[in-house]
């Protein structure tokens, strides 16, 4: 067992994945000799060579695009994307062929990837950094969207992404990667895609999140009897994990650092109005990034959901 | 630094059926006339197609008609083993490869199903986004190459489709890598109404290779000993580890876009006239009479025989019963989610 922050715990599961299975391949810009940008890589050039640690051109389209082709030949490969908005050029080679190529073939060809981005703010980078656009990727069927929240689930979790016979996208809190350390496992252990967790039991509110305002919801919690869920995976949607906590507590607060409209938080109300209404006692909550674009650093405190805002939104849903 | 760099071009075979014999492939007589009644039979196939559609029996379909050497000639020079990634208007690539046409005409129909390439027959469902099967082909090339296969990756395109991004981040990581792919371009002069013109102010559209540090060629598209001789040079070398290759047919799309498409809207009848007399069967029937391979009994045989095969695959494809409606969730996933494992009870 190590004390290991989210960087490291990621480095581990890509390393002992490529260990044991010669057909997984790293594939993306700067994960050769420089680790990747935030070093995820680190020393799987030196360890497995420049024939499965590619460095590629600079073309996202083109990574997501030659990922398919790949993972149709029957290799694995883990595609790294800089940043979460320098996804959209990719985004067609995700959704037109990653996501449908089981489909289209009706199952003669298959699309086992791992696309790996870093997301959201908290690092005041420069704009287009810091985005989190899950929702757009959780709309598109035929691939999963997997958020790890910390060092533990984040190796547990891509262990299973790569092993996941269909597409992953697999976002990674920038925030996270270096302000947390867990202890993490050494050596192989899945944690399953599609199950949510509980991470602090309650009766009164539900608070749903995942990862990086994972830690916020927890700490806005401190004083309320309130039930702390883990998304960790968002589709396939553990809606069982949320019908029985918000049958149990009533109230719902949903917090996402991504703009409100059409964001995760709309179909985790949705189902939560179609399935659990009854048991409601108080309007569904979301605090979320507000409907404008990501500003850049001198703002992002403003726009990102403060432990603050979650704890007035559990107040209003608590006077119900 | 300075670069320079020579557009090559072949054309072997020309209107008046006379081959040059210094270029001429080394092609048995039986194989002639094989690639003759494949030209035939993707001809009776395509014409098939159109009827079908116009009476509603199949959906929109975009025919290759005029295209028949590009596709024929390239696809002979393949394995089974190797990798296609086709676009949407190589049904004589899927026929060539020995894809069943019933399964075509199934797709065509809008049964998904059809899609499935047989197994041992590495071929991808048509691709209908433009140009986007190409960084497919450069993955697929990558694969083998890790893996030391000796496959090679083969990707048809348009010209419409060298004016997309992902025409330019597959030849390019192609190029980086040396990969083992040979990217045929149809130049057939349309991209539905946009003429070549438009795509693109190179002189050719083979010299973009050079661009990518890799060898391009134009051919005479129409001209099937041109473009087998092309391919399978093509193929030799990035078997061998030579890296990529662009191959430009040059052609003509004498059919509309697609039966959705009315193409006299853009296009003068003088100029679908004027490729009428490059025809692709009609110059290697030439030559083939001059060889002594052809006559009118061999025609009326080779084309008796192509309409039994296209009425056998129409009738096949027609007396299949229609998927069932669980069939839309069972390729979504490995494994249903919990929510489509509900779609599909409540259904």
């Amino acid at each position: 067992m190590a004390n290991l922050n989210m960087v490291q715990a990621i480095n581990s599961a890509l390393r002992e994945e490529m260990r044991r299975d010669g057909d997984v391949i790293v594939i993306g810009e700067d994960v050769g000799a420089d680790g990747g940008v935030f070093r995820a890589t680190e020393g799987l050039l030196h360890e497995f060579g420049a024939e499965r640690v590619m460095d590629t051109p600079l073309a996202e389209s083109g990574i997501a695009g030659a990922a398919v082709g790949m993972a149709a030949y029957g290799l694995k490969p883990v595609a790294e994307i800089q940043f979460m908005g320098f996804i959209y050029p990719a985004v067609d080679q995700i959704f037109s062929h990653a996501a449908r190529i089981r489909s289209r073939s009706r199952g003669r060809f298959t699309c086992p990837l791992v696309i790996r981005t870093p997301y959201g703010a908290g690092i005041k980078a420069p704009e287009l950094h810091s985005e989190s656009t899950e929702a757009m990727f959780c709309h598109m069927q035929g691939i999963k969207v997997v958020v790890p929240s910390g060092p533990y689930n984040a190796k547990g979790l891509l262990i299973s992404a790569i092993r996941d016979p269909d597409p992953v996208i697999f976002l990674e809190s920038t925030r996270l990667y270096r302000s947390v350390k867990e202890e993490v496992p050494e050596g192989e252990y899945e944690i399953p895609l599609g199950q949510a967790r509980i991470v602090r039991e309650g009766t009164e509110v539900t608070l749903i999140a995942w990862g990086g305002m994972l830690r916020k919801a927890i700490e806005a919690s401190e004083g309320f009897d309130a039930e702390v869920i883990d998304m960790m995976t968002l589709t396939p949607i553990d809606e069982e994990a949320i019908y029985r906590s918000v049958k149990k507590t009533g109230r719902v607060v949903i917090v996402h650092e991504a703009p409100k409209t059409c964001g995760f938080g709309a179909e985790l109300s949705a189902s939560i109005a179609e399935y659990a209404m009854l048991h409601l006692k108080s309007p569904i909550f979301r605090v979320t990034g507000y409907d404008t674009v990501m500003p850049l650093p001198k703002l992002e405190d403003y726009y990102v959901p403060s432990a603050d805002r979650i704890r007035r939104a559990i107040e209003e849903a608590m006077k119900y | 630094m300075t670069a320079s760099f020579e557009v090559k071009s072949l054309s072997i075979l020309n209107e008046k059926g006379e081959a040059d014999e210094t270029l001429m492939p080394s092609l048995p007589d039986d194989d002639i006339k094989r690639i003759f009644e494949l030209m035939v039979l993707s001809r009776t196939f395509d014409e098939a197609a159109l009827s079908l559609q116009r009476e509603g029996r199949i959906g929109t379909y975009a025919s290759m008609l005029g295209q028949e050497a590009s596709q024929i000639g390239s696809a002979l020079a393949f394995e089974k083993s190797d990798w296609i990634f086709p676009s949407f208007r190589e049904m004589a690539v899927y026929i060539t490869m020995g894809y069943p046409m019933y399964m075509l005409l199934q797709y065509w129909s809008g049964d998904e199903r059809g899609a499935r390439a047989p197994a041992g027959l590495n071929i991808f469902p048509v691709c209908v986004p433009v140009g986007t099967q190409i960084p497919h082909a450069v993955g697929a090339s990558m694969a083998a190459k890790y893996k030391g296969d000796k496959a090679v990756a083969c990707c048809y395109f348009g010209d419409g489709g060298t004016s997309k991004g992902d025409f330019h981040e597959g030849l390019n990581m192609a190029g980086v890598f040396k990969l083992p792919v040979v990217f045929i371009c149809q130049n057939n002069q349309w991209a539905i109404s946009v003429p070549r013109r438009r795509q693109s102010a190179s002189k050719t559209l083979s010299q973009k290779a050079y661009s990518y540090g890799f060898e391009g060629i134009q051919v005479d598209g129409n001209d099937v000993f041109a473009v087998y001789k092309a391919t399978s040079e093509a193929v030799r070398k990035a078997r061998g580890g030579g890296g990529p290759t662009l191959i430009e047919c040059f052609t003509y799309r004498m059919s509309d876009h697609t039966t959705a498409d009315d193409s006299s809207k853009y296009r003068s009848n003088e100029e679908v006239e004027s490729w009428k007399p490059k025809d692709p069967l009609l110059r290697l029937k030439l030559f083939m009479e001059k060889k002594g391979l052809w006559n009118e009994q061999y025609q009326k045989g080779v084309e008796e025989k192509s309409k039994t095969a296209v009425e056998q695959a129409i009738r096949k494809a027609e007396s299949l019963s229609p998927p069932e409606p669980a069939d839309m969730f069972r390729y979504a996933l490995k494994s249903p989610t919990p929510r489509q494992a509900k779609e599909m009870e409540d259904f």
